[in-house]
């Protein structure tokens, strides 16, 4: 149930800051430096002990622009799906 | 060293994938056993060993990220450190990911507990361009840092005597402490000085602080409940402070930044690792599917190519001849207790034992894909498919070999992180079409469709798939809330298969089956035995009977007799059991007939049809059943799944016969 108003709330975000987009948006070999993520603490939670945090600098591995990303930061590899790629809001470099 | 100390305890601490169990294994070797953690269905290790006259105990945590309670790893991890506390943590990193291992250093840097870094896998650091100072780290941290390899036993002995040293003088532990983002330092001031005299022992005030901005529920309850009303002020600020969490968790990453910044010489920008071309097929959405088709294909074709034959020569040389042996022994014995050993008890014991070969080689080749790192690179490539029905990409390589057997389909979802869809794979594991089951249709269904027979026989084999189906995504929505876990997971670096670490995996998944599952088996097959034999010492005549023909109004529904009942309830024992109580029961083999002419004319096309569906549905084996109780630790999680498959099944029988009565089609 609270996964429209999540989606909407990314959206917003992201339409208020022209120069953020999700991390879907970032194409294979692009470099992004991750300025926020949203949706719900445990996710946050999650993200953050795999190096998601602000500041971070992320470049996208794998995105075939459907299925699950990989990106690596901090010497590690992660792959998730898009539905959480798109809590993850970053700003291309 | 004071001497006083006669008895340590050492916690081993450390993310997933870093080579943590290899530490543990090499410090105890053969001095571990195996438990549960109380009331969770997590593995607790412990082992032992004496170092110059000192016993010490070693407790390997479960290996996760961090210690914020998101899941039941990461709470047993802290409560331990916290509750039990150990004399000392070994945290083990891996060298080639330092800057995310360090994360979970940091959490713990902020318990009393005193720490040893053991920095693992250098080897792997250095293949991938990475050059670390283990010393120059050491002196930014403040607590001993240990160089090793521990795959090839460096370093473990100087992480083993440095925890002792470090266990023995704890107030010459002074570590440089991470600390919060310098925009929450007085935010997290104000709530320590809060809740300072009430947080309950042996908890530290400033890591509770810490984890009530970080949102901790479970440090937000055990704070609720300590200051009463007091905690209304506290909880004021919380809410004000929601965005916290990534305060807290970017203070710990601006913290190992620094730690590592002379310590790390970093590979030239550019470079392009063995696992990053690897990965490019690895991964990829059509190449990888091959790759994860051919793997399972050659683990499945060495399961059963070498694992059949296996079974088939100890059925015959073991089993067989060892009821022959008993029957002969026990010639002049009562006629009772030859068909209690030969039938009941030999009988549970031989499908413990032919059961070995399969799961033993099936441990290998998952042990074998776990260890190279490529299990990670088969639940990406599986996820899509697999997670609207809540289940992992990992579920799907445990049910596909569900396909041969069950048993190994249960006790190979370990590999599957989350509980619960963990929990969900075994529930549903019992669908997946096993051979013995196939044997069954394959044997019956010639006799009773004719010609007709082989396309009736792949709808039997795809029945049980769409209901496994249904019954995941069911079961996900009613009965496991439905939620879906957040994908998102570490792919770990390629490396070169530890043999003798598969090799304890191997043994000690087998021994857990033979002991908890193998004990199950054994008991109820002598159970089955008693109850097909007494009181008169015939099927026709015995309990089984009894109880089929009680059935026998729901076999009427499906046009089925108590014969076809008693043949179903056998094969809770063994699947292929259905076909010598069918042989028995219509009396084959008196007057020359086949099995084909007694059974033949005994069914209409419609309730042959109902017959063989529930056959493929039915309660799974008893074998089965015992691996889902060892795994899921639960009967109650066991029994709903059994029952379900009872109601279901019975259920597609009703259907298809009434189903077809109404149409007036086969009856």
């Amino acid at each position: 149930m609270t996964k429209p108003s999540k989606y909407l709330e990314v959206t917003k975000i992201a339409a208020n800051n022209q120069a953020l987009q999700t991390l879907c948006d970032l194409p294979i070999g692009g470099t992004g430096i991750v300025r926020q993520l949203s949706g719900g603490r445990e996710f946050t939670n999650v993200a953050a002990s795999l190096g998601f945090t602000p500041g971070v600098e992320v470049t996208m591995v794998q995105n075939y622009h459907h299925g699950p990303l990989i990106v690596s930061l901090r010497d590690t590899r992660v792959a998730l799906g898009r539905g959480e790629a798109v809590k993850i809001l970053v700003e291309m470099v | 060293m004071n001497g006083q100390v006669r008895a340590l305890t050492i916690a081993l601490t450390g993310q997933p994938n870093v080579g943590k169990s290899t530490v543990f294994n090499v410090l105890t070797g053969l001095n571990q056993y195996v438990s549960n953690w109380p009331g969770k269905t997590c593995e607790q290790r412990i082992g032992s060993l004496n170092h110059n006259g000192l016993e010490i105990q070693v407790v390997d945590l479960p290996g996760t990220y961090s210690l914020t309670a998101n899941s039941v790893e990461e709470q047993i991890a802290r409560d331990y450190i916290i509750q039990g506390q150990p004399d000392v943590v070994a945290a083990v990193v891996d060298a080639a990911s330092l800057e995310r291992n360090l994360y979970l250093l940091a959490e713990l840097l902020s318990l009393p507990s005193p720490l040893v870094l053991g920095l693992n896998r250098l080897d792997v650091a250095e293949q991938q361009g990475l050059h670390i100072e283990a010393h120059v780290l050491e002196a930014a941290l403040g607590i001993p840092v240990i160089p090793m390899i521990a795959s090839k036993g460096q370093g473990v002995r100087e992480l083993l005597e440095a925890c002792v040293v470090v266990a023995c003088n704890p107030h010459e532990f002074l570590p440089n402490r991470p600390e919060i983002r310098a925009d929450h330092k007085a935010v997290m001031q104000e709530i320590a000085a809060l809740i300072d005299g009430c947080v309950p022992e042996p908890y530290p005030t400033d890591w509770v602080a810490s984890k009530l901005l970080e949102g901790d529920e479970e440090v937000g309850r055990m704070m609720q409940s300590s200051l009463g009303e007091n905690w209304q002020p506290v909880h004021a600020i919380l809410l004000q402070h929601e965005d916290a969490f990534l305060a807290v968790a970017s203070g710990r990453y601006e913290w190992i930044g620094r730690m590592v910044r002379a310590a790390v010489v970093r590979p030239k920008p550019g470079q392009v690792t063995v696992t990053d071309r690897l990965d490019r097929y690895a991964t990829h959405p059509v190449w990888g599917l091959l790759i994860l088709l051919c793997a399972l294909g050659l683990l499945f074709f060495f399961t059963y190519a070498l694992g059949s034959p296996l079974q088939v020569w100890l059925e015959l040389n073991v089993v067989q001849a060892g009821a022959v042996w008993v029957s002969t022994l026990l010639a002049a014995g009562p006629e009772w207790l030859v068909g209690l050993l030969s039938q009941g008890v030999i009988a549970g014991v031989g499908t413990v034992l032919t059961l070995l070969p399969i799961l033993v080689i099936f441990f290998i080749g998952l042990g074998l894909l776990e260890d190279l790192g490529y299990m990670a690179r088969a639940a990406y490539v599986m996820d899509r498919f697999m997670h609207p029905m809540g289940l992992h990409g990992k579920s799907f390589l445990a049910l596909f070999l569900g396909f041969g057997c069950n048993v190994p389909a249960v006790m190979g979802t370990r590999i599957i992180e989350s509980p619960k869809a963990r929990l969900l794979t075994i529930l549903v594991a019992p669908l997946a079409p096993c051979t013995a089951r196939l044997t069954v249709v394959a044997l019956l269904s010639p006799i009773f469709f004719g010609p007709n027979a082989w396309w009736i026989s792949l709808l039997l084999i795809a029945l049980p798939m769409g209901v496994l189906l249904l019954m995941g995504k069911g079961l996900h929505e009613f009965a496991l809330g439905g939620e879906h876990t957040a994908f998102i997971m570490e792919l770990p670096l390629y490396q070169l298969p530890n043999i003798k670490e598969i090799g304890k995996g191997v043994s000690q998944r087998t021994l857990d089956f033979l002991q908890g599952a193998g004990t199950i088996i054994l008991v109820v097959s002598v159970i089955m035995w008693a109850l097909s034999h007494f009181p008169g010492g015939e099927i026709e005549e015995s309990f089984l009977a009894v109880l089929g023909r009680a059935m026998a109004p729901v076999g009427n529904w499906m046009g089925l007799d108590w014969q076809m009942m008693v043949a179903l309830l056998t094969s809770f024992v063994r699947k292929e059991n259905t076909i010598p109580t069918l042989a028995v029961l219509y009396g084959a083999g008196q007057d020359g007939a086949s099995l084909a002419q007694v059974l033949g004319g005994q069914l209409v096309p419609a309730a042959a049809l109902a017959f063989l569906a529930v056959q493929v549905l039915f309660v799974p084996c008893v074998a089965t059943v015992a691996a889902m109780v060892e795994e899921t630790k639960s009967w109650r999680w066991t029994m709903l799944s059994v029952g379900l498959l009872l109601v279901i099944s019975l259920g597609v029988g009703v259907g298809i016969y009434q189903g077809a009565r109404l149409l007036g089609v086969g009856v």
